[in-house]
């Protein structure tokens, strides 16, 4: 049998067989890890931005608690100290909230109790600062105490530590998260690599005969797995990209619950999946790689 | 030289092959043929006495040494080791490839050799599909493709008739001719006789007969 053969068009085939078949059980785990990674920094991205909406809406305000002193009634006394506020340079407006905004603040931990008007209950100043220069505690504290008005200032910094807290949490259990799946995928990849030596040892033993380098050998592998994890990587991203897609459809801006606010610009964050993904498969195979072909030396 | 703590296969084997030299190894099965080849491949190391190959001691060389000196070494395997997924063209590139030469400054010569070797019209064929003397002329052209300083063939003839076994030793006294030393481990007595070169004979690793060797290419002691 002879058969037409030019050698100009002949292209150098992969020294490894290609199809094999235990590549598609790799696809699929590399692939699942990877849509569980995309979710998890999605996930990440909106509670952080879910934080930042929060920690905004709180440093650019301030609560003032306002009580009455001497002969002067509280809404009195609130007014007075929204003026004093109004003057202070760093507030935009302060304003003193209505007693029946006050008593329905309380009115959940009370019940409603019908003389509730005869309570001491303070009232409240809402300040909103400037966005450009907002005024500290300190500096409504002091306005306040040149008026000679008794009160208290909520900058909300205690409620912005916690939330900020809150968030870096969140962020490191993600990076947690996502250093584990990671580790996963190398380890699933460096078991397959092993496998895929085992499988393929009649290949190292003639190219190391014909004067391979170890490097050279474990290319081979990197470079296959580090193809099965990319491919695998954009089809765990994808799934992840078109789930974050439908929950941002179905929930809009807030997401499906506002601890977790989608935007579209999170769905970029699986675009480096697949680059991730084949980067440590490479890596992983290429260290288990060259620790089994010394090893087979 | 033993493998691990097994029996000792080769033992008090000394000798030197000059440049472009041309000698047999033969001796009855189990003698040690394979073993020698081994160590003079760098498959297998002494446990004891000292392989010299162009000058180096290739027992002492880190292992890191040993792909640039194997590239030197063209061998013929018994079992022929070919890879059964690629064609007899990208088997007999194979040294070339791992050498580093772009496929442009070789497929001319790969296509050469195979016609040389009488496989002009199976370059596309997958080892699988090629008869028995065809695969023996693949692995010999995939051992002398890049030219190698030595040669080595363990049974080059052990699975061929003997037309094919007399068109295989003209294919190594020609590449002889052109400068690479030949070394055949064979126990075809017959082949040895007809071709007038010098025999190593080993029985139960030790050489009982020898031929006299000029100027060392490479030694073996132990």
């Amino acid at each position: 049998m002879s058969e037409r053969f030019d050698p100009a068009r002949w292209k150098p085939a992969p020294f490894l067989p290609e199809g094999d078949g235990r590549e598609g059980s790799l696809i699929f785990v590399v692939a699942v890890l990877c849509f569980l990674a995309c979710l998890t920094a999605m996930g990440v991205l909106a509670a952080d931005r879910a934080a930042h909406g929060w920690t905004d809406q709180l440093t650019g305000e301030a609560t003032v608690i306002v009580r009455a002193r001497g002969g002067e009634t509280a809404d009195a006394a609130a007014a007075r100290a929204a003026e004093a506020l109004a003057g202070t340079p760093g507030v935009a407006e302060a304003r003193a909230l209505e007693p029946s905004k006050a008593y329905d603040l309380i009115r959940p931990w009370l019940g409603d109790v019908s003389d509730l008007e005869d309570l001491p209950v303070p009232r409240l100043v809402t300040v909103t600062l400037d966005p450009r220069h907002p005024a500290d505690a300190r500096r409504l504290d002091r306005a306040l105490k040149s008026d000679g008005v008794d009160a208290t200032v909520d900058d909300h910094s205690v409620w912005i530590k916690d939330i900020r807290r809150a968030g870096g949490v969140v962020a490191a259990l993600g990076l947690a998260v996502f250093v584990i799946i990671a580790a996963a995928a190398a380890a699933v990849v460096a078991f397959a690599t092993r496998a895929g030596l085992a499988a393929r040892s009649d290949v190292v033993e003639v190219l190391h005969m014909a004067g391979a380098e170890d490097g050279f050998v474990a290319r081979m592998f990197e470079m296959r797995f580090a193809r099965v994890a990319g491919l695998a990587g954009l089809i765990g991203a994808g799934a992840a990209a078109v789930l974050a897609a439908f929950l941002r459809l179905a929930g809009g801006g807030g997401g499906l619950t506002p601890a977790l606010p989608f935007a579209w610009s999170d769905i970029a964050a699986v675009i480096p999946c697949p680059l991730i993904a084949a980067g440590v498969a490479a890596l992983a195979a290429r260290l288990t790689a060259l620790r089994l072909i010394r090893g087979m030396a | 030289m033993r493998y691990g703590r097994g029996p000792e296969i080769l033992r008090d084997v000394s000798f030197s092959l000059a440049p472009g030299s041309f000698h047999f190894v033969t001796g009855p099965s189990g003698a040690g043929k394979t073993s020698l080849l081994k160590l003079i491949y760098l498959a297998a190391t002494p446990s004891s006495g000292t392989v010299s190959l162009f000058g180096e001691d290739v027992g002492r060389a880190p292992v890191t040494a040993r792909p640039r000196l194997r590239r030197r070494i063209g061998v013929v395997f018994p079992d022929l080791l070919l890879l059964e997924h690629l064609s007899a063209f990208d088997n007999v590139a194979l040294p070339l490839r791992i050498a580093g030469h772009k496929p442009s400054d070789y497929r001319n010569d790969v296509a050469e050799l195979l016609s040389w070797v009488g496989l002009g019209g199976r370059m596309a064929s997958m080892p699988p599909t090629l008869a028995g003397g065809e695969r023996q002329r693949l692995a010999i052209a995939r051992a002398v493709v890049n030219r190698p300083e030595i040669l080595l063939a363990d049974e080059p003839t052990g699975n061929v008739d003997h037309e094919m076994a007399v068109r295989i030793f003209r294919l190594f006294v020609e590449l002889n001719r052109l400068g690479t030393t030949v070394l055949i481990a064979t126990h075809d007595q017959d082949l040895i006789a007809r071709s007038g070169r010098p025999v190593l004979h080993l029985e139960h690793g030790r050489i009982a007969l020898r031929s006299p060797l000029s100027q060392p290419l490479g030694s073996v002691r132990g």
